[in-house]
């Protein structure tokens, strides 16, 4: 007969046993699991030079793309200056002796309303003409007791312009002291202005992104020094060179498209910050007079479509960085 | 399988650091590359490893002229040359099991594939237990092992190993000797370059010994 002892032995046995099995079963499993993990990347992902290049690609994207905006602002606020001015011109009729000025009006109203290109001829009444010559001459002024010049507002077609030399002409035989103003000199000047500001600004982000691409460039290039034994432990292991690059590439790919998003979205940001105080502040002496300067500062979509490619090219500079340098560097190994 | 013909190299327009080395390394065969330091073992190793071209003299590598090797080809026929560096050169941020399984990853294989291979040759080398190490961690003696399987993974037709027991103690060194012949009988030719002579006389085998560029060999 077993003693109670012995049983008691044999069981705890058989229970160590069986505890053994199942913690051996276990660390199998973790091996395997462990084995099964997904692979570490080649190149090491995460080094202080890394984490330095996609900051610095972060913070010229953000500039970059704050000069891009600032350039189409003024590009789009510079075109809606030109149009506005020359969708309109002015045929002023100065008073002469014996001349009935409401005939003349209307005269000079049908003959240029009758000109292709003219969308309409609206001659600018005694009231309105009044409220014109407040500012200077004070309210409640008799227009017919002062020889004021009166005007018509000639609206234009801006696609199809009227023929201004035929209706000045057809204009100066019949009503003599009739002057058409087609605001020329005023449209040419701003013409003038509106390039010169886009030159320079073409010109600043032009700068901007040439600074950008070398600071990337500098960057990536700093970055790739610490991976120099990487490169040639892969070399030495007979890694080809299209294989070497690849990696580097992916990996700076990701890191640059990181670093590009992360700027190019802070910028997108601002903007819309601007253009939701701009909405808030339409109605406010304030928000009037920005917006007489600076239209809507609104980008519109080809403002955000230009941030996009910005962070495209500033990701695909990275990779491109990367695997010419990787290229480099495998040619230095093999001489 | 490797022939040196009058081979000579200089760095620059500095003086010949190799001069006239002339030599055949057979198929299974083991041998001790020795000489004082800065005599050009190193040099002469990179040469064999195909890093560097010689200025002059004929090296033929498994039957093909280096100096018609294109860059296209040296990976493909590195693969069939293992080396183990003074320094190691493990990848710290990978594993032991990743930077022994590194030549096969670099081929495009899949990992399923040499998983099991790998594995086995990690407790060959005696890093059964110490796989999923990072190399920081890892002693001497262990880096150097692993540097072996690293080189001996994609089972090469010779084996170059610079001063691979110049980091670890005599007994180390007794052992990973003892692997390296055992590599050897099961086929691959051996090169170790070494300066110490006391490893040297624990196996009767060809000795090459460079001296002020030249090479005498002792058969």
């Amino acid at each position: 007969m077993t003693s109670p002892h012995a049983k008691a032995t044999k069981q705890a046995g058989t229970l160590a046993g069986t505890a053994k099995a199942k913690l051996s079963e276990q660390v199998k499993r973790q091996a395997a699991r462990r084995l099964a993990r997904k692979q570490t990347p080649i190149v090491p992902p995460d080094s202080i030079a890394n984490r330095a290049m996609v900051l610095v690609i972060a913070i010229m994207t953000f500039l970059s793309c704050l000069t891009l905006g600032a350039v189409t602002l003024v590009r789009d606020t510079a075109a809606t200056w030109q149009t506005q001015i020359a969708r309109e011109a002015t045929i002023q009729i100065k008073p002469a002796e014996g001349l009935d000025m409401e005939e003349a009006l209307s005269r000079a109203r049908g003959i240029a309303a009758g000109h292709a290109g003219v969308r309409s001829a609206e001659i600018v009444d005694r009231q309105a003409t009044a409220r014109l010559l407040e500012p200077w001459l004070g309210a409640g002024l008799d227009i017919e007791e002062l020889p004021v010049p009166r005007l018509i507002i000639v609206a234009i077609d801006p696609v199809e312009r009227p023929d201004f030399a035929a209706m000045r002409a057809e204009l100066a035989a019949a009503v003599p002291s009739a002057v058409l103003d087609d605001h020329r000199t005023w449209v040419d000047r701003l013409v003038a202005m509106a390039r010169t500001t886009v030159t320079i600004g073409m010109a600043v982000l032009v700068l901007m992104l040439s600074a950008t691409a070398l600071t990337v460039i500098f960057a990536t290039r700093g970055a790739m020094s610490g991976n120099g034994h990487v490169i040639e432990v892969l070399h030495f292991v007979g890694a080809e060179a299209s294989f070497v690059a690849r990696e580097f590439r992916r990996h700076f790919l990701l890191a640059g498209t990181r670093g590009a998003a992360a700027g190019g979205a802070a910028a997108v940001m601002v903007f819309l910050l601007f253009s939701w105080w701009s909405s808030r502040n339409m109605a406010t002496p304030e928000g009037d007079q920005t917006a007489a300067l600076f239209g809507n500062f609104a980008i519109g979509a080809s403002g955000y479509a230009g941030v996009g490619v910005v962070v495209l090219l500033i990701a695909a500079l990275t990779a491109a960085t990367s695997h010419i340098t990787a290229i480099g560097h495998l040619k230095q190994i093999d001489t | 399988m490797i022939r040196f013909e009058n081979v000579g190299l200089r760095y620059g327009m500095g003086p010949e650091v190799l001069r006239d080395v002339s030599f055949h390394l057979p198929e299974r065969s083991f041998q001790f590359l020795s000489g004082p330091s800065g005599t050009g073992k190193t040099t002469l190793l990179r040469l064999l490893f195909m890093a560097l071209k010689p200025t002059r003299g004929l090296i033929t590598i498994f039957g093909k002229d280096r100096s018609r090797v294109t860059r296209q080809e040296l990976p493909l026929m590195r693969r069939r040359i293992g080396v183990v560096f003074q320094d190691f050169r493990l990848l710290d941020h990978l594993t032991t099991y990743e930077n022994v399984a590194l030549p096969l990853r670099v081929r495009g294989r899949e990992e399923a594939s040499y998983r099991a291979d790998v594995v086995e040759l990690l407790k060959w080398v005696g890093l059964g237990d110490r796989m999923h190490v990072l190399p920081p961690v890892l002693s001497g003696g262990e880096k150097q092992r692993a540097a072996i399987a690293r080189a001996l993974v994609e089972q090469p037709r010779i084996l170059l190993a610079d001063e691979p027991t110049g980091n670890v103690d005599p007994q180390l060194a007794r052992r990973l000797l003892r692997l390296l012949i055992e590599l050897n009988r099961m086929g691959t030719a051996v090169v170790i370059a070494t300066h110490d002579i006391g490893l040297m006389e624990q196996v009767d085998a060809r000795r090459m010994v460079l001296s002020g560029g030249r090479l005498t060999i002792y058969d």
